[in-house]
């Protein structure tokens, strides 16, 4: 909105080269498995116009797993591109946070007492993560106000308390729900249905586009709170709301996957650089999210085929190097 | 019109510490003013305030006589543009990026990327030198390459009233002149409200219109350099007893520390 023409274009053409990567993505996850399907038959299939058993495998069993991985990725990048401008680091991402693990200790609670539906597993994730989020903000509180240093050090132990509230459930839980609930906790796409589908979908929906229209004012927090001030930002206001907007994301994506790890971390810095944005780039970082959790279930089916991988496998296995590179250049004192 | 800014009997805490009490000052609008004092003697603290980047604890920051705190802070920002000390910039954000926020106060949803924000940003980096940077990442800048940004950046939001909190700082002397002299020449020609909080005695002295002494919270003297600059006054202020001379370029106040080590003669 508030950004100079000539700036702008390249933001454009990298959204649509991702979207066209996110198409390419879902079409070979809807295409590739045990039983491979032709492109061709997967766009037959999907308008219909095949047999009634590829209709079943494509649009029934294939499509609501990548398209629930679509959204949850896109939820993921969007809610870290937001949590990483608001603390002015590339470390505070939702998952690093605690916000995921308290999403995870809420879903799990609910997992616990059985099988629950798409929607009450939402809420319990939102309860999670809003409960964390207000758990970092109170011990991250200040008198002057809060340094996002401080809020990531308390983020990072929040997100080490809540996941040891998480292990202390698994303990307790019976042998199969332990086996059921580790699995969740890796973060998988595993047997999404549709009902999963139209519980991350309306988070995004809103979510990302509310988050996109608060860009301008993110990049101005950037800047620090006083020069936000003094260029015209209602600077509590801007972070109260945007930080909501993206607790709910998180937890939509947890609710939709389980606790995917490193895509809230990665994805918004690999948007950021690619665009050469200045600031949170959301609606590139929503993409990038999803075509990086699209590919990696892609992976984790293929690569070990006929082993299916839980998608959370994948992520931390690319991700965790990153976050390392991350810590190293975070401690490597500045070059002036 | 060039807007009015006053403070009316403010009072100024962090944490509940007060650091400025029962303070009024009618900024003289048009003119360049400068703050001076020793280190927290509340000069930037004061500055702060009638940035509204702080909410006074008891009194109010006017401008045109209705207090800051209840506008729109979005309409305040076409009025009144304030640069803290030292503000930094997100890795690799580009200079024209950078100087391009300056414009936020003046969009709309509907009105987003103008002419006149394309002018106004050009024109702030042409009178800051710092066209040819345009592209050049701020924190790969040096530091006073830098600071020209950061004032390009205040200058895109032409604002009638601009408060600055030291913009001299880390830079050489040649680059302290050339920042002030900026700043005289809005001044001057632009007939802009400057208000700066200055270390450097002799440069408040020099550009100065106005000079405010402020000590441990309290306005101690305020007028043209020429009546507030006085032995007796920084010695009051400071605590160090000096010499005040013509200074021989200009014609103001020049200021000489008494040397504490060296046996000298009487003035």
């Amino acid at each position: 909105m508030t950004r100079p023409p000539w700036r702008r274009r390249r933001r454009l053409v990298v959204a649509i080269a991702l979207a066209g990567a996110l198409a390419a993505a879902l079409m070979l996850s809807v295409g590739m498995g045990t039983f491979a399907v032709a492109p061709t038959d997967v766009v037959r299939a999907l308008l219909g116009r095949a047999p009634d058993e590829l209709v079943f495998v494509v649009r029934e069993l294939r499509l609501p797993r990548a398209l629930t991985g679509a959204l949850v990725g896109a939820a993921l990048g969007a809610s870290g591109a937001v949590f990483q401008s608001v603390a002015r680091n590339p470390l505070a991402s939702p998952d690093l946070l605690g916000i995921s693990a308290g999403a995870s200790v809420g879903a799990v609670l609910l997992l616990l007492g059985g099988n629950p539906g798409p929607i009450a597993l939402l809420a319990a994730s939102a309860g999670g993560a809003s409960g964390a989020a207000v758990l970092i903000a109170f011990l991250a509180r200040r008198h002057n106000g809060r340094t996002p240093y401080r809020l990531v050090l308390v983020g990072i132990g929040v997100a080490a308390a809540l996941t040891s509230v998480t292990s202390y459930l698994l303990v307790r839980a019976g042998l199969y729900d332990a086996e059921r609930l580790t699995l969740w906790l890796t973060g998988s796409l595993n047997a999404r249905t549709w009902a999963d589908v139209g519980v991350v979908l309306p988070a995004v929906v809103v979510g990302v586009p509310a988050l996109a229209a608060c860009t301008s004012r993110l990049r101005l927090l950037e800047l620090g709170d006083d020069l936000a001030t003094g260029l015209g930002v209602c600077v509590g206001r801007a972070r109260g709301v945007s930080l909501a907007v993206a607790v709910v994301l998180a937890a939509a994506a947890v609710a939709g996957a389980g606790p995917i790890e490193f895509v809230a971390l990665a994805a918004p810095q690999i948007a950021r650089r690619a665009a050469r944005a200045g600031d949170p780039a959301v609606v590139v970082s929503a993409l990038c999210g999803a075509v990086v959790v699209v590919g990696a279930d892609l992976a984790a089916r293929v690569l070990f085929s006929p082993i299916e991988l839980p998608v959370g496998v994948v992520t931390a296995v690319v991700g965790a190097p990153y976050l390392l590179r991350l810590l190293v250049r975070a401690n490597r004192p500045e070059v002036a | 019109m060039t807007p009015r800014l006053t403070a009316d009997n403010l009072r100024l805490a962090y944490d509940g510490r007060v650091v400025v009490d029962e303070l009024s000052l009618a900024v003289p609008p048009g003119r360049f003013t400068v703050l001076i004092g020793p280190n927290a003697c509340g000069k930037s603290t004061l500055l702060r305030a009638l940035g509204r980047l702080l909410r006074p604890a008891a009194g109010a920051v006017l401008l045109d006589g209705e207090p800051v705190a209840r506008l729109p802070t979005r309409a305040v920002a076409t009025r009144l543009g304030v640069l803290p000390q030292s503000p930094t910039a997100p890795e690799g954000l580009t200079v024209v990026d950078l100087v391009a926020r300056g414009r936020h106060p003046h969009q709309r949803w509907l009105r987003p990327w103008s002419d006149a924000d394309e002018q106004a940003v050009g024109e702030a980096m042409a009178a800051t030198g710092t066209t040819d940077l345009a592209d050049r990442a701020v924190d790969e800048l040096s530091g006073g390459q830098r600071q020209r940004v950061w004032i390009a950046l205040a200058l895109a939001q032409q604002t009638p009233i601009m408060l600055l909190d030291e913009p001299t700082t880390f830079l050489d002397l040649a680059h302290q002149l050339d920042v002030l002299d900026l700043l005289a020449s809005l001044n001057r020609e632009h007939g802009r409200t400057i208000v700066c909080v200055l270390h450097d005695l002799n440069h408040a002295c020099r550009y100065a219109d106005h000079l405010v002494a402020m000590r441990d919270g309290r306005i101690v003297a305020g007028g043209t350099p020429a009546e507030v600059v006085t032995a007796e006054l920084v010695e009051a202020v400071f605590g160090l007893p000096v010499l005040v001379v013509d200074d021989p370029e200009t014609g103001t106040p020049l200021v000489v520390p008494r040397s504490r080590t060296l046996a000298v003669a009487p003035a």
